[in-house]
């Protein structure tokens, strides 16, 4: 087999200790802290805004625009219509700008 | 059901048959294909161009099922990178699902041994996103419900790895489309169905501000877990010592 096909092999098993090692290591505890309670409540959003705020810090003006636009539509509509308002917003501002 | 009981397996019982609860999660996992689509195809293309045969596009999609991750693990395989590199920035990019796999665990942990196995294989970040906002509606997060969610998602991901690899040559002018932006698209509306929770904003804008820093500084994969790091320890010093009305 390829060394493709190992690198893919080894990244699976690696990922798949991510999805279940949070898991594992913390369902040995009993309680959890009020503070460890806001940790995990506080995970999605502060892991997701790392996947946005650098891709707006290096995005040209038009990026920006479109992003901004999501999140206004964010805040009125759901996911699928935010996505596709954002999605129109760069595809025609790369078009026409 | 007496008190008893439902203190003891407060998640087991759900009104509703097992084929409503595999549809109702149908329903939540659908939107989340399209949405995914454009990057499932730009995977199966952008591996298709870095010399990757379509079986093995196919499989780590098949495999690892995550996309971000995906993204750079072809991009490191174009730059004759060592292997191991390769896999440990998989690893990286991953290693946000550590902190879902914990978080979630409290909404699964009525699932059977080889249930669980199979829910933290397909727990993505949408998987995520929709098992918090079931639990917190105050409905049962079951296997069968998850099932709902994980299946059209998985199954699309994989069929468009292969569509995405047979005609991947197709898309020439990926800038001009948008592209780059659609995955940050993305990722803002999963943050903003977040807006309600305690603390948002103050999380939100430290983990932004910290992310971007690392970016320029630390630089990728590494902003991801710095930025994440820092909103999750606002959220810490943030928190009121005691529990907040019930217990979530």
């Amino acid at each position: 087999m390829s060394s493709i096909f190992w690198i893919i092999i080894a990244g699976a098993i690696a990922t798949f200790l991510t999805r279940i090692g949070g898991h594992l290591v913390l369902s040995r505890f009993e309680r959890l802290h009020p503070r460890v309670e806001a940790a995990l409540n506080a995970v999605p959003a502060a892991v997701l805004t790392t996947l946005v705020a650098p891709a707006a810090a290096n995005a040209d003006w038009r990026g920006l625009v479109a992003l901004g636009f999501a999140g206004l539509v964010a805040l009125r509509f759901n996911a699928l219509t935010m996505f596709l308002s954002g999605a129109a917003a760069i595809i025609l501002l790369r078009q026409f700008f | 059901m007496n008190e008893h009981t439902y203190q003891h397996k407060p998640l087991q019982a759900d009104p509703t048959s097992k084929s409503t609860q595999f549809w109702e999660g149908f329903a939540k996992g659908l939107p989340i294909t399209i949405a995914a689509a454009p990057f499932g195809l730009l995977f199966g293309a952008l591996a298709i161009d870095q010399g990757f045969s379509l079986f093995e596009t196919v499989l780590m999609s098949a495999a690892i099922f995550g996309g971000a991750s995906q993204m750079v693990g072809i991009e490191l395989f174009g730059q004759h990178i060592p292997a191991w590199l390769i896999v440990f920035s998989i690893f990286a990019v991953n290693f946000r699902h550590v902190l879902y796999s914990a978080a979630v665990g409290r909404r699964i942990g009525h699932f059977k041994p080889l249930q669980a196995m199979l829910s933290y294989f397909v727990l993505t970040d949408p998987q995520y996103a929709e098992t918090e906002k079931r639990a917190e509606s105050g409905k049962v997060v079951t296997f069968i419900w998850y099932l709902g969610v994980a299946t059209p998602i998985y199954v699309m991901w994989v069929l468009e790895a292969f569509i995405g690899g047979l005609f991947g040559n197709l898309i020439t002018d990926t800038h001009a489309l948008g592209i780059d932006m659609l995955l940050p698209i993305y990722f803002l509306g999963l943050v903003m169905g977040f807006r309600k929770r305690t603390n948002w904003a103050p999380i939100v804008i430290t983990s932004a501000i910290a992310s971007i820093i690392a970016a320029k500084t630390v630089g990728s994969p590494w902003h991801v877990s710095i930025g994440a790091i820092a909103g999750i320890f606002v959220a810490v010093i943030l928190a009121k010592p005691e529990p907040a009305k019930e217990k979530r």
